[in-house]
């Protein structure tokens, strides 16, 4: 009976796995058919080697790097804030951070532009650094659900309250208990939350394309439209960052100082 | 004028008056507890005092200096929590030093401190160790080596032994008492544990709804209980209603057996009726010798402690306690035999309240 249900399982566990894989497997091989009758990475050399990946890719990157900052300042007192000090408003907070799966993005841009053009009291879209740090707040809430949800787990996992208290009494102000108590003890969780956001901000289209900005996501749309090969490499490459992002996730985890000393 | 002084405190949490006109005296290096069940008060005042909670009415001074309105991190008070409250991040050295890092310690004089904390409290191989990686007795030293390492003018305990098994909790108490007394730092001890309480202070104030319900040493708390409440809440009691026969003499009818009280013990009117509680070491079985009311008792229950025999008995449909010490060449009664019980009036403890 045992044996049986083992059986089963595997087969269930074979047929997920085959149907993850196999158009994986499938794009993989098509991107490598660039060259005429035998398998080459011609594609990925094109891909790499055309300058506007290298400039998209980068300015993603960078707009990346600096929404994980601003996410980070903004989730990490929020959560901590709304953990010590009202309770009562978390189930409130929460729906407001889950507000960015249910508004499409589409709506959000459109928002931003009719709020901040060139004409409005905070006109942000008449500058390039000012439409990159309008995308950069947009991305921002775009991450939102997934960095509150990783900074608050991260919270649970300890006693704030206590902890809070404890480095009050020994004399410490608010900045150095966020910055020496909370955050290094959730630190995991913001990682966790900044390569979901990393892998977010990557991938983004509607955003960029419609606040016209040079971003990866855009580019991956037009290299679809304008070629064979390299759209089956871009997704492959594309792929990959994201699953290095949960490696690194995982690496976080386990190399954390105390949580690897825990082993 | 006291070291540390909370005059008329008061707290509520809306409608609910948790403190109510809470006032002590606590003396440099003297050893306070706040004794009561839970929900009495006494976690809100150390709260108070630590500067967690600001009171609705009263004041807290400190050495002179009126604390009150300051801010938990600017009252230089060392806090000891029930939970530990160790940073796991940081290894057991790190968390001595964190209070003196904060207030700018140079890095030599830190070291140093850390050093001198962990020998105190007999843990001077553990410091590279993470919080984890120790006992409860242990994780609850190194909180107390981190409240005590930036010198604090005050120290508060709470409940810190509460979550530390039987054996641990004893010896830790005694170490507790040791470190406080070696340093001499003024200090308050919140506790629910009557017998943590009645073996470390120095003084004890037995709180019940939010009041102070009796302040004096573990001694007069237990032998001279002034309320029905501290009389029950500290130790085991047994409580007999008595009718005064003679107010002048302090004679009382127990059971219809005549006793003396102590002299000064009964103010009341021949005929009425008081309580009269008895401590369970108080009762002794058979005649003995100063004890001279001898009441009729049956043994109902028999309860072996190890060095003492704690028995059950009915005294005219009164169910009391009486304790005897374990000797190996005297079976303890059997359950269902009768008894005599002699007991002193001097014993008696007369309640009020």
């Amino acid at each position: 009976m045992i044996r049986s249900a083992r059986f089963w399982s595997w087969i269930a566990f074979g047929a997920g796995l085959l149907y993850f894989f196999l158009p994986l497997i499938g794009m993989f091989e098509f991107s490598l058919r660039a060259k005429r009758g035998e398998y080459s990475f011609l594609a990925y050399e094109r891909v790499l080697g055309d300058p506007q990946f290298q400039q998209t890719f980068l300015y993603s990157v960078v707009m990346a790097l600096f929404t994980i900052v601003w996410g980070v300042f903004l989730v990490t007192p929020t959560a901590f804030w709304v953990r010590l000090k009202m309770p009562k408003l978390r189930p409130y907070i929460e729906f407001i951070t889950l507000l960015p799966l249910v508004i499409p993005p589409i709506v959000i841009v459109f928002g931003y532009i009719r709020l901040y053009n060139t004409s409005s009291f905070l006109p942000l879209t008449g500058s390039a650094l000012g439409t990159d740090i309008l995308l950069m707040f947009g991305y921002a809430v775009l991450a939102l659900p997934y960095m509150y949800r990783a900074v608050d787990t991260g919270l649970r996992t300890i006693d704030v309250g206590t902890l809070t208290e404890a480095a009050q009494s020994l004399g410490a102000g608010w900045i150095t208990i966020m910055a020496r108590v909370v955050l290094p003890n959730v630190l995991v969780a913001v990682l966790s939350g900044a390569f979901l956001t990393f892998a977010i901000v990557i991938g983004e289209y509607v955003f960029a394309a419609l606040l016209n900005r040079p971003a990866f996501g855009p580019y991956m749309v037009w290299m679809g439209g304008n070629k064979a090969y390299e759209p089956a490499a871009l997704a492959v490459i594309a792929f990959t960052i994201t699953w290095a992002c949960m490696g690194l996730i995982q690496l976080a985890t386990r190399f954390s100082k105390h949580e690897r000393a825990k082993r | 004028m006291a070291f540390l002084d909370l005059t008329h405190l008061e707290k509520t949490f809306g409608a609910n008056r948790v403190v109510k006109d809470f006032s002590l005296g606590v003396a440099q290096g003297e050893f306070v507890s706040l004794l009561g069940p839970s929900g009495c008060g006494k976690t809100t005042v150390l709260r108070m005092v630590a500067g967690f909670e600001q009171p609705t009415t009263g004041s807290i001074r400190i050495d002179g200096q009126d604390v009150t309105g300051a801010k938990a991190n600017a009252r230089n008070i060392g806090m000891v929590f029930q939970a530990y409250a160790l940073f796991p991040n940081l290894t057991v050295a790190e968390n001595v030093a964190f209070g003196l890092r904060v207030k700018g310690v140079p890095r030599a004089e830190r070291d140093a401190r850390v050093t001198e904390m962990l020998r105190l409290i007999g843990l001077p191989d553990l410091g590279a160790r993470f919080p984890f990686q120790l006992s409860g007795g242990q994780q609850q030293r190194v909180a107390l080596a981190r409240a005590l390492a930036p010198r604090p003018r005050v120290l508060l305990l709470d409940e810190p032994l509460s979550a530390l098994d039987a054996k641990i909790r004893v010896s830790l108490r005694t170490e507790i008492r040791e470190i406080q007394k070696e340093l001499g730092i003024t200090t308050i001890f919140v506790t629910h544990d009557q017998e943590e309480a009645l073996s470390m202070s120095d003084r004890i104030v037995v709180m019940n709804g939010g009041i102070a319900d009796q302040v004096g040493s573990p001694f007069d708390i237990y032998n001279r209980p002034t309320t029905r409440f501290v009389a029950n809440f500290v130790g085991t009691l047994n409580t007999f209603d008595a009718r005064v026969e003679n107010p002048e003499t302090g004679t009382v009818t127990l059971g219809g057996v005549s006793m003396t009280l102590a002299e000064g013990s009964l103010s009341a009117r021949k005929g009425d009726t008081v309580a009269i509680a008895l401590r369970p070491e108080a009762l002794h079985l058979g005649r003995t010798e100063g004890r001279e009311t001898v009441l009729p008792a049956r043994i109902e229950a028999v309860h072996f402690m190890g060095s003492v025999i704690r028995l059950r008995a009915d005294i005219g449909g009164t169910k009391v306690s009486l304790d005897t010490f374990n000797r190996a060449d005297q079976p303890p009664p059997a359950v269902g035999s009768a008894m005599e019980i002699s007991v002193s009036g001097r014993d008696a403890i007369v309640l009020r309240g």
